[in-house]
């Protein structure tokens, strides 16, 4: 029934989860620090290029008459000991140190790309030598450098931008050096250099455009760095010389009448604090935004209750025992993020309970909400998620409701998470036991010693050998499978009534998957445990789990027994996810199945049954209207206007 | 004639002493227009002989050979033998676009309207509408990315593509539209397919022969329906044990007094130090731990003198003797494919 048609061209509808470059840069100017930053640095270039026509003339008009006056109404700064204007002066300095910094930065930046990229061209053992001396080089002080060669090169302002240049050269190559390590591991710079793409090319077309943001982050940070020792260096006259002048100089000949005319050393020591935040905010505020190129927008992200896309009344699941049995009853969950173009609800309208030691399963391709359902079921979606409920209970406590420290306390004991990926869910420089004992002295009040024996018995209930030996062990020191145990193990150091499995098995390999499976199923008859298992992969779930629930678009589309799942799946969807899943009795003359088309975008949710754009029995009903949930009188639910009709053979 | 040719290759990284052979004198030979199934867990050493035949890893010892002459290292000799990669997300440049991407790997000096015809020719084969040559990699999914990975490997006009995991980090919905392009291009160009998958249905699905890998090893290799059938190896048939298969459901009640096997509890070992012996005793269901007896496997290291060419001491011998000192796997060129 699945076809194997293949999409030709992307529905319009996806989404571009990364906003453009520009639309990137854009935002930065939209958060008040990085408007303000902006601001001021524009003031400041703007008077740079402006100042000099204007009043270099009146700047250094020599006027005898006011030799070292204070503020006046005339002069606002008051004058130097030649009567010259030193509010005029300042105003035309910002030419010389904004242009000399800039020009500073530059010679950095290329010095230190060029210098960084050498390692890359020359080949690994070369490489290894520049490297080593440019990590020797970035242990001296900038300043200290810059004043070394500002007396190699000599006085003046060349001599400074040069020495600056030259100081600021070995940051940026290694900046550059570590940049083009994470890029030079992605397989498209591999699959170019196995089409015989050279170096110089691969520097250029791959690695150069994809580390341009943060090296420009970088420049405009060490922008005002340079602003600030171009300064320095003029303040102790190994900069910019008389006649010329900049805020340094200022600064220094203002500092020689501080007691006589604060205002003289004030206005340019303002003048350079104030360019260098500038330079320094920007950078920093664009380095936020480049940094999370994530779905971000302007709208709060307070509660939105009665937020409901679907329209027809949802059936809570009734009456499949009392409720002292169920550990978890969940009533129209959703779980909503602030996007672009409003709300974004990748969970929408969830109706789940799950009975003292029974095994639920929840399949459905990625973005289809099964991942964020369970961990908004344990309390872990993190701002600005926003999770809302008509009922949301763990074991007969509303977690919706009351103090978050006690139901911490009771998700702690009673309620085990398991990720997929075992090696980010521990602390990689403490010991095993350590961190399984932490839970039991967090949640049960344990000692120490108590705790810590516990923890080896558990790593002994969840197979690990030799767990006295192994709890003094760091999580490197475990392998994959081992390592996702010892996670199970830490879910046990409670008693938990439900263990949410988030992909447990998709990073291992088929063996160790086999092992995790089957260890979990155990604990489930061994304490009646209660396991919901969440998977892309159909097969797995059908080798632990009792009931399994499909997930498309955020809703489920159906709820049945795994028995029969390969034998009376109703919804089309169900029936395509089995179909895609290779077997060892897979046909090999035909196409693999495979399901047409993309995912729903959450952000982008078509009116009608979601799944009605890759379903073949798709009508105008399905595309107009979105089937309720509905359940028949063994308990099995399905959204399909088309569920009760015979697969046509 | 497209054959490549893993003769006795050995891969080592790290200094003497403190080093991990990631392959151990493993020998492979990819036939002419077939599809070679490579299986082991991670860390087995598949992803880095693969590797090695791309130039991307050096060898430490044997040689590897494209139509019985060493691999090229540079110029368009080298570019017979591409590679296409797990991580979709890290397949394509995020700043060139899908054209640009395959274009890359043209000739120099062709022409812009040779390469825009090129380019949909490509995008065409592998089902991909041509306006995605203008595509940023951004707005394609994760199936439709490891389909212009593969046109872009095609634009090299290989005669041998590894195919590395290519569809383990996709959902299993959409891994049909990878896998069948895939199929379907080896058979149209007759290129050589090395297939590498711990996904053994899909494994089954794709190769004409299987070779099994273990720590850096190559334990078990031959036709596949003779491996899927017949397995010689304890590894490999653990391995098939592993399938799931919703036909076990039934027995699932037996879980409940289930106890880890002392064999199974023990995980792979790390490579190094190599121990003596079978590489796979300490964990082997048949071996050492089970049958005392069977002390051989601690101390020698077996042969491959066995039925599929298996490294296993008590496997089958080999019936027929193999006449000639070729790898079996070559022999599964000629085999016709049935279907198990």
């Amino acid at each position: 029934m699945a076809t194997t048609s293949i999409p030709g061209s992307v529905p319009a509808t996806r989404a571009v989860s990364r906003s453009s470059t520009s639309a990137r840069w854009l935002a930065v100017l939209r958060t008040p620090v990085g408007a303000a930053a902006g601001l001021l640095l524009i003031g400041f270039l703007a008077l740079s290029i402006i100042a000099p026509p204007l009043w270099a003339d009146d700047a250094n008009a020599v006027d005898t008459d006011s030799i070292l006056q204070g503020p006046s109404a005339e002069h606002l700064v008051g004058t130097d000991n030649l009567g010259r204007d030193l509010f005029l002066r300042v105003l035309v300095a910002s030419a010389s140190s904004i242009q000399l910094a800039l020009l500073a930065t530059g010679l950095a930046v290329m010095a230190g790309v060029i210098l960084g990229s050498v390692p890359l061209l020359v080949g690994p053992r070369l490489g290894r030598l520049i490297t080593s001396a440019i990590n020797i080089a970035i242990a001296f002080p900038g300043l200290l450098l810059a004043l070394f060669f500002a007396v190699i090169f000599g006085v003046g302002s060349t001599g400074a931008v040069l020495a600056i240049g030259a100081a600021g050269a070995p940051s940026f190559a290694r900046l550059m050096l570590t940049l083009t390590a994470s890029v030079i591991e992605r397989d498209y710079v591999s699959a170019a250099r196995i089409a015989g793409v050279g170096r110089v090319r691969i520097l250029l077309r791959h690695v150069l455009p994809n580390i341009g943001e943060p090296l420009v982050v970088n420049a405009t940070i060490g922008a005002g760095g340079a602003l600030l020792a171009f300064a320095s260096l003029s303040f102790l006259g190994l900069g910019v010389q008389p006649p010329a002048y900049d805020w340094g100089q200022l600064l220094n000949t203002g500092l020689n009448s501080i007691y006589r005319n604060p205002a003289a050393a004030f206005a340019p020591g303002i003048a350079v604090v104030l360019a260098g935040l500038a330079f320094n905010m920007l950078g920093e505020s664009i380095a936020q935004i480049i940094g999370a190129p994530t779905i971000r927008s302007g709208s709060p992200t307070h509660r939105r209750r009665g937020l409901r896309t679907a329209s027809h009344p949802l059936p809570p699941e009734e009456s499949r025992s009392t409720t002292s049995d169920r550990v978890l009853d969940v009533v129209d969950l959703s779980v909503t993020f602030p996007g672009a173009d409003g709300p974004v609800r990748p969970v929408r309208g969830i109706n789940l309970t799950v009975q003292r030691g029974e095994a639920v399963g929840i399949v459905g391709e990625s973005g289809s909400g099964k991942s964020l359902t369970a961990l908004a079921i344990a309390r872990l979606v993190e701002e600005p998620g926003q999770v809302d409920a008509e009922r949301l209970e763990f074991l007969g406590v509303d977690l919706l409701s009351g103090s978050e420290r006690e139901h911490r306390d009771l998700l702690g004991t009673s309620l085990a998470v398991v990720f997929q990926d075992p090696m980010t869910s521990f602390n990689p420089t403490q010991r095993m036991g350590r961190q399984l004992a932490e839970v039991a002295e967090q949640h049960q009040g344990m000692n120490r010693r108590h705790a810590f024996l516990r923890a080896i018995d558990r790593l002994r209930a969840v197979r690990v050998p030799t767990p006295a030996l192994r709890a003094q062990q760091y999580p490197h020191q475990f392998s994959g499978g081992m390592r996702q145990r010892a996670m199970i193990g830490m879910g046990l150091m409670g008693s938990p009534a439900l263990i949410v499995a988030d992909e447990p098995t998709t990073a291992l390999d088929p063996t160790v998957q086999q092992q995790v499976l089957r260890l979990l199923a155990s604990i489930r008859r061994a304490d009646d445990v209660a396991i919901l298992l969440i998977s892309h992969d159909v097969s797995v779930v059908a080798e632990l789990c009792d009931r399994v629930l499909v997930m498309y678009a955020g809703q489920i589309v159906e709820d049945l027994p795994v028995a029969e799942l390969t034998t009376r799946a109703r919804h089309p969807y169900t029936r395509a996810l089995i179909a895609a899943v290779p077997t060892m009795r897979t046909d090999l003359g035909m196409p693999l199945n495979a399901i047409p088309g993309l995912p729903v975008d959450p952000a982008h949710v078509p009116v009608g049954c979601p799944y009605a754009a890759r379903c073949p029995r798709a009508d105008d009903h399905c595309r107009g209207e979105d089937p309720p949930l509905v359940a028949d009188a063994a308990g099995r639910r399905v959204a399909c206007w088309h569920a009760d009709e015979r697969e046509e053979s | 004639m497209s054959e490549l040719c893993f003769h006795d290759v050995s891969i080592r990284f790290g200094g003497l002493r403190h080093g991990l052979t990631a392959v151990d004198h493993a020998s492979l030979t990819v036939p002419d227009s077939g599809i070679v199934g490579l299986v082991g867990e991670s860390g087995s050493g598949k992803s880095t002989l693969a590797r090695a035949a791309v130039g991307l890893v050096p060898l430490s010892g044997g040689r590897i050979e494209l139509n019985g002459r060493p691999l090229a290292r540079r110029g368009p000799e080298s570019r017979r033998v591409q590679m296409i990669f797990q991580d979709p997300s890290s397949a394509l440049n995020p700043r060139m676009s899908v054209g640009e991407s395959i274009a890359e790997a043209f000739p120099r000096g062709s022409t812009a309207s040779t390469r825009r015809a090129e380019v949909a020719r490509l995008l065409e084969l592998v089902h991909l509408d041509r306006a995605h040559a203008k595509s940023s990699p951004a707005r394609m999914s994760g199936g439709q990315r490891q389909r212009v990975a593969l046109a872009r490997a095609l634009a090299s006009r290989p005669e041998v593509v590894i195919a590395d995991e290519i569809t383990s980090a996709l959902d299993v919905s959409i891994q049909g539209t990878v896998i069948n392009v895939l199929r379907d291009l080896q058979r149209e160009l007759g290129i050589s397919v090395l297939f590498i998958s711990h996904n053994l249905p899909l494994v089954r699905y794709m190769s004409d022969s299987i070779a099994v890998m273990y720590l850096g090893r190559i334990v078990e290799q031959g036709p596949a329906e003779q491996i899927l059938g017949n397995a010689q190896h304890p590894y490999t048939r653990e391995l098939l044990a592993a399938v799931p298969d919703s036909s076990r459901q039934a027995q699932r009640q037996d879980v409940q007094d289930f106890v880890l096997h002392p064999a199974v509890v023990s995980e792979p070992t790390d490579p190094e130090p190599l121990h003596n012996g079978c590489r796979y005793h300490s964990r082997c269901p048949v071996g050492p731990l089970t049958n005392p007896e069977r002390g051989i496997c601690r101390t020698e290291d077996p042969s491959e003198e066995h039925a599929n060419e298996a490294a296993c001491h008590f496997a089958e011998p080999r019936t027929p003797p193999s006449t000639d000192g070729t790898s079996v796997a070559s022999a599964a060129s000629t085999s016709v494919r049935k279907s198990l």
